[in-house]
C-alpha cells in the first residue's frame, strides 16, 4: 500500500500542533481558566473514611453562611442516584455510607471559592467508621472478608485455559517462579478536574469539561439529572493531560446539579489534593507467575495469578481484568497457558483506566520471569525473548491469530545492535550521576546495568465493544478560496488528535486550508481517547468521510469537467458528509477458556535500560532508554516521537518513583510534594528506531501508538536496575531502601 | 487574613511588634504552598519583599552577613567560592524557579527538619541576626532550632540576617532524595573542616524532630584526623576512622519511618553521606595543603 504523503502538512508531516506555543507560554485556556460573570464556585465535601456509616447530613451551617447559594446531598440528585462507566455502581453523592477516603458526600455552590471550600467543611456529617476492606488478596480469596458491595467483592474473573499446564509441566526442563508487586500508580495529569455547567433555558445544561469522551460522558450525567440526553450538551474545554483518569466522571453531574438548583453558572476546580483523591488511579497488581521451558529457553507453559485491586467502585476494571488475563502471557509463543486474572472491590481508592491499562501490570512480572528464565537457561535476555517471540502467523493466549506483521524477533535484534553509551567520565557534571546535584557521589558505589523488554498492547476497544468514531467533513468556498471543516466529537487531551485530523482532511482532499471544529455532542460520538484508539477510529472517521466527500466531488467534475473546484463549490455549494466509522468486530473472552479474537489490533514496543544505580543508597540514575516500536504508519513524527517519549517517562516513573502510598485505606502522599514523577533530569534522552509495518485494516496502515512505550519501559528499567545491583526486586516502584538495605548489593 | 507591606527596616519591626502573630513572606516559595493547601491559614502577613535592606550580603571580616532577603539562586551565584557548603544545599532547592524566590531566611523562618539550608549552617558555625523593636539578638545557629518548625525567635523578631563564617576549609553537603532533582530530602548531611583551629563541623537534615549537629562525631574526627601537612602533603584518611565517624553520625539523628523514606534507611544513608564527604573533604584538604608548598 502506498500513500501520497508528499502534501504539505498532511499526513507524514511534522505538522506543529496549534496549542503548542500557548501552552509553552502559559496562554492556553484550561478548563480551570473558564469564567462567566455572575457565576457561583462549587465545592465538595468529602469522606475522610474509607469505609463507614453515615448517620446523619446536616447540610444547616452551611446554608446559613452568607454568600452560599446552595448545599446539596444525595436527596437532591434528581434523578438516578448512581453511575458509572460499565456499570453504575458508584453514587453520584454518598447514600448512608461511604465506601472511599475522598467519596464525595455534599456539595456547596457560593459566590467565592474560598466561601465555597468553608461552606462545605461547614456541614456536618456523622460517621460510624467500620471495617475498611484494604488488602485485595482477602478480598479476592477469603469468604469471611466482608463485602464492600452486596453482590461480594470479586468484580471480574478471567481465567485463560490453553492445553494441558499440569501435563506440559512435566515436560519442563527449566522452571522459573515469582511474585511480583505493581503500587499504585497516577496518572498525574497537570490541569486538575475542572468544569463550567451552565443553565439552559430550555431546563437542561450546557457543560463544558475537560474529558476524554463527552458522549459517554453524557450518557452518565443525564440519567442522574432526571434529563433526557438532549438536554445536556457538552463542549470539550481545555484539556491539561488525561491519561486514562478522565475516563471516569469527576465533577461533570455535581456541577450540573448545583447550576440547575440555583439558575446561575457555576464553576468548579479541583485543588491538587482533592484531584488526587477524585480520580481512578492505576489498578496496584499482586502477580504469581511459573514459567517452564527447555534447556535451550523455549516455553512450554505459563500458569499465572493475577490480582487487581479495583477499590472501592466498579469503573473500569472489568476490561483492567480482561487485558491482564489476555496479554498476561506476553508477545510469546506459548502452547500451554493457564491464567487466572482477579479484579476485586476494596475501600482503597478507586482504580480504573490509565495508560496501559492492565496490560503494563502483567507485562513487568511476564518480563521480570523472562530474565529469571534467562539466567537459569544460561542465556542473554535479548536471546530468550528472540526464541519465543511471536511474528505475524503465532497466536496469543487467547488464541487469536496475530494476521498482521509482528516483527518482534527483528525489533530486539535491531535494539540489541544500537550502540552503547560511554561509561560516566569520573569527573563527570554531578547531573550526569546518580542522585544528581544532591551530591550523594562522586561515582563511589555507581554500577551500570542494561535491562531489555518487550511489551504487547491491544489497540482500540477489545471484547465485542462496539467501537466507532462519527466525523462531519464539509468542504466549501470561503473568501474563493476552498477550505475544509472537519467536527468530531474526540477529545483533544494532549496527544495532538486535532493536529492530525486537520492532516488527514489535507491529505484526503487536496485542500490545505482545514479548520477543525472545537469538540462537542452536536455530532455523533468519537469514542473515547483511550486505549491508543483515536488516530485510527477517528482518523479512520474522518478519513471515510472525506472520502464520501471526494466522490461527490468526483462526480461533479466529471459532469463540468471546464470548471475548477473553487468555481463547483461556488456554484453547486458546499459539500458535506458525516460517516461512522468503525474497525474490526471482536469478541468477549470466553468466560472458561478466555478465548476469541477479542482484540482488534496489537502493538508492539521494545525496550532497552541503561542506568547507573549507587547501591549503597539505592538512587538510579537512568544514562539512556531506547525504544524500538512499529507503528505501522507514522502520520506526525514529532507529535509520535513526543508519544513514545511521554510513555517511556510514564514508565520510567512506574520503576523508579511513581506511587500513591495508601495505608488503611488512605492516601499518605497526595501531592506532587511527595508523589514524584520523573524530572528532565531523571529522564534520559531517547534512541528510537520508528518502524512502519502497515496493518492493512487499518487506516493508512497505522497502529495506535501511545500506550505501547508505556509497557516496556518500566521491566527494562527494572531489569537494568536488577543487573546492576544483583537484586531480585520483585517490586515497582523500586524504593531506594530495596536497594540500599538488602545486604547482597554491598559488597 | 491581613497584608501589610513593611517599606523599610524599621516600619517592619514596628509592625512585627504591633502584630507579633503576622508571618514574614519574601519569596512565598513556602507560606504561600501552605496556605493554598489550607493548611494553618495566618492571621497576618507581613511582605518583607520592599524592604531594600535585606537583599544584599556583606563582607564583616571572616563573616558573610547575608541579608534575609537574599534568594537560593544569588548564594549559588555570588557566594559559591566562600560559602561553599551553602552555596551546595541551595543548588539542590526545588527548582530554579523556586531558588529564585527562595530565601535562607524563609528556609529558617520555616525551621522545617527539611529545610536544606541548615546542615551547612550547622557545619559552618553560623549565627541568625534576629531583630525586634527591643535591638538585635544573635543566635548561634544549633540554638536556634527549637522543635518541629519551631525556631528560636520572639514573636516580635524578625531575621535581619544570616552570619556564616567563610570558609576557612573544605565543606561538601550532601542529600538524598528519591529523585534526581526537584525533590525534598530524605535526610541529608553537612560536613565543614575547620583547619585554622582544628575543628570540625556537621550538621544533619530531614533525619530528627530539629536539624542538629553529630557532636560526638565532630569531636571524635577533630581528634583522630592528622592535621599536620608535613613535607610529605599529610596521611590519606583512615576506613576506620572514616567508619566510625560514620556511625556516629548516624548515631546522632532521631529519624522516624514516613512517607518520604523508612528510619532504618535514613540511618544508612547518614552513614554513606558522612562518610562519602569526608573522604572528599579530606581529598580537598590535602590537595590544598600540597597545592600551599
Amino acid at each position: 500500500m502506498t500513500i501520497e504523503t508528499g502534501r504539505r502538512s498532511g499526513v507524514g508531516e511534522s505538522v506543529l500542533r496549534p496549542d503548542g506555543t500557548l501552552k509553552v507560554t502559559g496562554e492556553f485556556a484550561y478548563a480551570s481558566d473558564l469564567w462567566l460573570d455572575g457565576m457561583l464556585w462549587g465545592a465538595t465535601l468529602r469522606s475522610p473514611h474509607p469505609s463507614a456509616w453515615i448517620r446523619s447530613v446536616d447540610i444547616g451551617p452551611a446554608l446559613a453562611m452568607p454568600g452560599v447559594f446552595a448545599a446539596l446531598t444525595h436527596r437532591n440528585v434528581p434523578g438516578e442516584k448512581s453511575y458509572g462507566l460499565e456499570h453504575r455502581d458508584q453514587p453520584v453523592l454518598a447514600v448512608d455510607e461511604v465506601r472511599y477516603q475522598g467519596e464525595p458526600v455534599a456539595l456547596v455552590a457560593a459566590d467565592h471559592p474560598e466561601t465555597a471550600r468553608r461552606a462545605a467543611a461547614a456541614i456536618v456529617v456523622e460517621y460510624e467508621p467500620r471495617e475498611a476492606v484494604v488488602d485485595p488478596m482477602r478480598a479476592a480469596f477469603d469468604p469471611d472478608c466482608p463485602a464492600v458491595h452486596p453482590n461480594g467483592n470479586l468484580v471480574r474473573h478471567q481465567p485463560v485455559r490453553v492445553g494441558d499446564v499440569g501435563a506440559a509441566a512435566t515436560g519442563a526442563e527449566v522452571v522459573v517462579t515469582g511474585e511480583y508487586e505493581v503500587g499504585m500508580q497516577d496518572q498525574a495529569f497537570l490541569g486538575p478536574e475542572s468544569g463550567l455547567a451552565v443553565p439552559a433555558e430550555d431546563g437542561g445544561v450546557d457543560l463544558y469539561i475537560a474529558t476524554q469522551w463527552l458522549h459517554v460522558d453524557r450518557d452518565q450525567i443525564a440519567p442522574c439529572l432526571g434529563l433526557p440526553p438532549g438536554k445536556v450538551r457538552l463542549s470539550l474545554a481545555g484539556v491539561g493531560g488525561a491519561f486514562g483518569a478522565r475516563e471516569d466522571l469527576s465533577m461533570q453531574i455535581h456541577a450540573s446539579m448545583l447550576a440547575l438548583r440555583t439558575g446561575r453558572p457555576v464553576k468548579m476546580v479541583y485543588g491538587r489534593e482533592e484531584s488526587f483523591l477524585g480520580h481512578v488511579h492505576r489498578h496496584p497488581a499482586r502477580m504469581r507467575y511459573e514459567h517452564g521451558a527447555t534447556l535451550d529457553g523455549r516455553l512450554v507453559y505459563v500458569k499465572a495469578e493475577i490480582v487487581l485491586d479495583g477499590g472501592a467502585y466498579r469503573s473500569s476494571t472489568p476490561a483492567v481484568v480482561g487485558n491482564a488475563a489476555s496479554l498476561g502471557v506476553g508477545p510469546y509463543e506459548v502452547a500451554d497457558i493457564e491464567i487466572d486474572a482477579y479484579g476485586v472491590y476494596t475501600n482503597n481508592p478507586p482504580c480504573g483506566a490509565m495508560r496501559g491499562f492492565g496490560a503494563v501490570q502483567a507485562c513487568y512480572a511476564y518480563e521480570s520471569q523472562m530474565d529469571r528464565l534467562a539466567e537459569a537457561c544460561g542465556l542473554s535476555p535479548v536471546e530468550i525473548r528472540t526464541r519465543n517471540a511471536v511474528s505475524q502467523g503465532s497466536r496469543i493466549a487467547t488464541g487469536q491469530l496475530i494476521d498482521t506483521p509482528a516483527p518482534l524477533a527483528e525489533m530486539l535484534a535491531e535494539i540489541a545492535a544500537m550502540p552503547l553509551p560511554e561509561p560516566v567520565a569520573v569527573q563527570a557534571d554531578l547531573r550526569l550521576l546518580p542522585g544528581g546535584v544532591s551530591q550523594t557521589t562522586h561515582g563511589e558505589g555507581v554500577r551500570r546495568g542494561v535491562g531489555y523488554a518487550v511489551g504487547l498492547k491491544n489497540i482500540c476497544f477489545s471484547e465485542g465493544f462496539d467501537d466507532y468514531s462519527t466525523a462531519q467533513v464539509r468542504l466549501e468556498s470561503l473568501a474563493g478560496e476552498p477550505h475544509v471543516l472537519v467536527h468530531t466529537a474526540a477529545a483533544e487531551v494532549g496527544q495532538g488528535l486535532v493536529t492530525v485530523q486537520a492532516q488527514i482532511a489535507r491529505t484526503e482532499l487536496g485542500v490545505d486550508r482545514v479548520t477543525v471544529a472545537p469538540a462537542d455532542t452536536t455530532v455523533g460520538s468519537a469514542g473515547s481517547s483511550s486505549a491508543s484508539r483515536q488516530s485510527y477510529v477517528t482518523g479512520g472517521a474522518v478519513k471515510t468521510a472525506c472520502e464520501a466527500v471526494r466522490q461527490r466531488l468526483d462526480a461533479m467534475r466529471a459532469e463540468h469537467p471546464g470548471l475548477s473546484l473553487d468555481e463547483l463549490l461556488e456554484r453547486f455549494g458546499p459539500i458535506e458528509e458525516t460517516r461512522e466509522y468503525r474497525h474490526r468486530p471482536t469478541v468477549p473472552m470466553d468466560p472458561v477458556t478466555g478465548q476469541g479474537d477479542t482484540h482488534t489490533q496489537l502493538a508492539l514496543c521494545v525496550h532497552r535500560a541503561v542506568v547507573d544505580v549507587d547501591v549503597e543508597l539505592g538512587l538510579v540514575k537512568v544514562v539512556e532508554l531506547a525504544a524500538v516500536q512499529d507503528v505501522g504508519k507514522i502520520l506526525n513524527p514529532l507529535a509520535l516521537e513526543g508519544q513514545i517519549h511521554g510513555g517511556s517517562a510514564q514508565g520510567l516513573g512506574l520503576a523508579l518513583m511513581e506511587e500513591i502510598q495508601v495505608r488503611d485505606g488512605r492516601v499518605l502522599n497526595p501531592s506532587f510534594t511527595d508523589y514524584l514523577i520523573p524530572t528532565i533530569l531523571d529522564m534520559p534522552p531517547m534512541r528510537l528506531s520508528i518502524l512502519e509495518n502497515p496493518d492493512p485494516h487499518a487506516p493508512y496502515g497505522l497502529r495506535g501508538a501511545g500506550e505501547p512505550p508505556t509497557l516496556s519501559s518500566t521491566p527494562a528499567v527494572a531489569a537494568a536496575v536488577r543487573a546492576a545491583t544483583g537484586l531480585p526486586l520483585t517490586r515497582v516502584p523500586i524504593r531506594p531502601e530495596d536497594i540500599a538495605l538488602t545486604p547482597a548489593s554491598i559488597s | 487574613m491581613d497584608f501589610l507591606r513593611a517599606r523599610t527596616w524599621a516600619e517592619a519591626l514596628e509592625l512585627k511588634a504591633e502584630r507579633p502573630e503576622a508571618t514574614p513572606i519574601q519569596g512565598g516559595t513556602d507560606v504561600m504552598v501552605e496556605i493554598n493547601l489550607d493548611r494553618g491559614r495566618p492571621a497576618a502577613l507581613l511582605d518583607l519583599n520592599t524592604v531594600g535592606e535585606l537583599a544584599g550580603w556583606s563582607r564583616e571580616g571572616e563573616w558573610i552577613r547575608v541579608g534575609a532577603g537574599v534568594t537560593y539562586a544569588r548564594l549559588i551565584d555570588e557566594l559559591g567560592e566562600v560559602l561553599p557548603g551553602l552555596a551546595q544545599a541551595s543548588r539542590t532547592v526545588g527548582s530554579p524557579q523556586i531558588r529564585n524566590r527562595g530565601t535562607l531566611a524563609g528556609n529558617l523562618g520555616a525551621a522545617s527538619p527539611a529545610g536544606d539550608g541548615h546542615p551547612p549552617l550547622l557545619a559552618s558555625g553560623a549565627v541568625v541576626e534576629a531583630e525586634s523593636v527591643r535591638g538585635v539578638r544573635l543566635i548561634p545557629i544549633a540554638r536556634f532550632y527549637t522543635g518541629v518548625k519551631r525556631n528560636a525567635l520572639a514573636p516580635d523578631e524578625l531575621i535581619r540576617a544570616v552570619r556564616v563564617p567563610t570558609a576557612a576549609g573544605p565543606q561538601y553537603f550532601s542529600k538524598v532524595g528519591t529523585r534526581n532533582a526537584m525533590v525534598i530530602a530524605v535526610c541529608s548531611f553537612a560536613i565543614a573542616l575547620h583547619p585554622e583551629n582544628r575543628r570540625v563541623g556537621t550538621g544533619i537534615g530531614s533525619a530528627a524532630p530539629t536539624p542538629l549537629r553529630a557532636v560526638a562525631a565532630e569531636a571524635f574526627l577533630a581528634g583522630e584526623l592528622d592535621w599536620t601537612l608535613g613535607r610529605a602533603g599529610g596521611s590519606a584518611l583512615d576506613p576506620e576512622v572514616a567508619a566510625r565517624f560514620a556511625e556516629l553520625v548516624a548515631g546522632a539523628a532521631a529519624p522516624i519511618d514516613d512517607v518520604r523514606g523508612r528510619a532504618a534507611y535514613r540511618s544508612h544513608a547518614l552513614a554513606v553521606m558522612a562518610r562519602r564527604t569526608l573522604g572528599w573533604a579530606w581529598h580537598d584538604y590535602l590537595r590544598a595543603g600540597r597545592g600551599a608548598r
